[in-house]
């Protein structure tokens, strides 16, 4: 059987055909095939979300998938998360001006988890905020800042700035 | 952190999946949401030959309810159960254990099936599933068998699964009219495993217990389903006043049965300490519900 096959797969809306070993990390493909780097990987077992993106519409751990079953799917990282004039989206923007940001090494993760949240909840309570954020680690800005800036970008997408 | 090498297979039916899984002679692990298998693999506590990821077999994902019983897929994730309205009305501890299931990420890709099939006796599913005097639907090349909840799990990490075989999908087995449900857990974090938990069923009829079912979670190797307690509240007289005395008792004699291993989040003493606070909990919850539902 064969231990490398070819996947074709759209990322940030460009497809993509690349041959894979069988074993590589969606995560792994994204970095070292493409070159993606804004998709980081924190522990590689799923416990820090650093590495989520978001797969065929629903959020995922990088780390946790093999870029093989990726195949044929559509799948959303930092990278893509910029408007076509290149502006950032507005949970971006949020993190920004709101201090969520230190190192950024976490941000990626809670930017596709905080964008999945507010689809599908656009006035989340702070419990509901933490509840969704509760699996991706922050190790330095604090969740305070993180937990504001979702609540100023849901409280901008109502149109309550 | 690199997963071993191994033979990926993505067969596109059933048939050709329980093929290569009885071709790979015990070797063969099936890949479903690979919440489990994955961090197993890269941490290399897993080293399979053949992986068969199921993602693309269709008709594994259906939640379906009769007058007896609701059926869950293989590929029924997380997410599907906290979405399902069906099992929101009418299957509660199924619901409430689930919200206590990870994180959202997670939720997305992580099967029942997965969790049942992985038995680890800090995840809430296998115990849910024995409280609810589940079933476990089983396939292989040679043909079907399914096996009680109770039976399935064989110890930590250990289900009942032969070489070649794998899970199709799980049943739980509807409670009588009356009965209330409630699950509890003790974790350090929204949505790590449990240090401990209990799920509780309780059907109350005219002030009376008519039936109990009690499981602990986070204790043994396995779900610990409290048989002696179940029996001991059967037939009691469950009035509001009454409750908390008999509750109390029934938590201590649980947690005289208990020996829960020492690990890093806790000691085995404060594993049992807490066990009894929720089976406490669990119960005071599941009378309260009795009366909801009335
Ligand atoms: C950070 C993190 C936190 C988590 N927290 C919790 C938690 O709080 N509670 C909890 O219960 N779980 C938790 N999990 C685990 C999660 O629920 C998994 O989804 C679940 O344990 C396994 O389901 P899966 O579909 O991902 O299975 P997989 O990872 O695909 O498989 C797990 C095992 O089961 C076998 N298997 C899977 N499906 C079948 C099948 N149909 N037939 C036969 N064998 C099968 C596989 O071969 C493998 O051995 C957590 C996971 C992570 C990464
Ligand atoms: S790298 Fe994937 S969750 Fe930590
Ligand atoms: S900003 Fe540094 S880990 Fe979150």
């Amino acid at each position: 059987m064969a231990r490398e096959q070819s996947i074709t797969l759209t990322v940030n809306g460009r497809e993509y055909t690349r041959t894979v070993t069988v074993r590589t990390s969606l995560a792994d493909f994204l970095r070292d095939h493409l070159h993606l780097t804004g998709t980081h990987t924190g522990c590689e077992h799923g416990v820090c979300g650093a590495c989520t993106v978001s797969l065929n519409g629903r959020s995922a751990r990088s780390c946790l998938t093999l870029a093989v079953q990726a195949d044929g799917g559509d799948v959303v990282t930092i990278e893509g998360l910029r408007d076509d004039e290149g502006e950032w989206s507005p949970v971006q923007k949020a993190f920004f001006e709101n201090f969520a940001v230190q190192c950024g090494f976490c941000t990626p993760g809670f930017l596709i988890t905080a964008i999945e949240l507010l689809r599908g909840n656009p006035d989340p309570s702070e419990e509901e905020i933490r509840e969704y954020l509760s699996g991706n680690i922050c190790r330095c800005s604090g969740y305070q800042a993180i937990i504001k800036a979702v609540q100023a970008a849901a409280a901008a997408a109502r149109g309550q700035e | 952190m690199k997963a071993p090498w191994f033979d990926y297979q993505a067969p596109t039916s059933l048939a050709d999946a329980l093929a290569v899984l009885g071709q790979a002679e015990g070797d063969g692990r099936v890949l479903a949401g690979g919440q489990s298998l994955m961090p197993m693999l890269n941490m290399r506590i897993a080293d399979p030959a053949v992986l068969v990821d199921i993602n693309r077999i269709p008709g594994l994902d259906g939640i379906e309810e009769t007058d007896a019983s609701l059926s869950v897929g293989a590929l029924v994730r997380h997410a599907d159960i906290l979405n399902s309205d069906a099992v929101r009305a009418r299957w509660p501890l199924l619901h409430e254990a689930t919200t206590y299931v990870a994180h959202p990420a997670i939720r997305n890709r992580g099967t029942v099936c997965g969790s049942v099939s992985h038995n680890d006796p800090a995840a809430e599913h296998p115990s849910i599933l024995a409280t609810y005097d589940g079933t476990v639907v089983i396939a292989s090349a040679e043909g079907r068998r399914e096996v009680p909840a109770g039976e399935f799990s064989q110890g930590m990490l250990t289900t009942a699964l032969e070489p070649g075989e794998m899970v199709v999908g799980v049943r739980y087995a509807r409670p009588p009219e009356g009965t209330g449900s409630a699950f509890v857990e003790f974790a350090r974090r929204l949505g790590d495993f449990a240090i401990a938990g209990a799920a509780a069923l309780l059907t109350v009829r005219d002030g009376v217990c008519e039936r109990a079912r009690l499981t602990i979670v986070g204790m043994g190797e396995g779900p610990l389903r409290a048989t002696a307690a179940e029996d001991a509240l059967t037939g009691t007289k469950l009035e509001p006043g009454a409750a908390p005395g008999l509750f109390a008792d029934v938590a201590h004699e649980v947690k005289a049965t208990l020996d829960p291993a020492e690990d890093v989040h806790a000691s085995s003493g404060f594993r049992r300490h807490l066990a009894g606070v929720m089976v406490q909990r669990a119960l005071t919850a599941a009378l309260m519900r009795t009366r909801e539902t009335r």
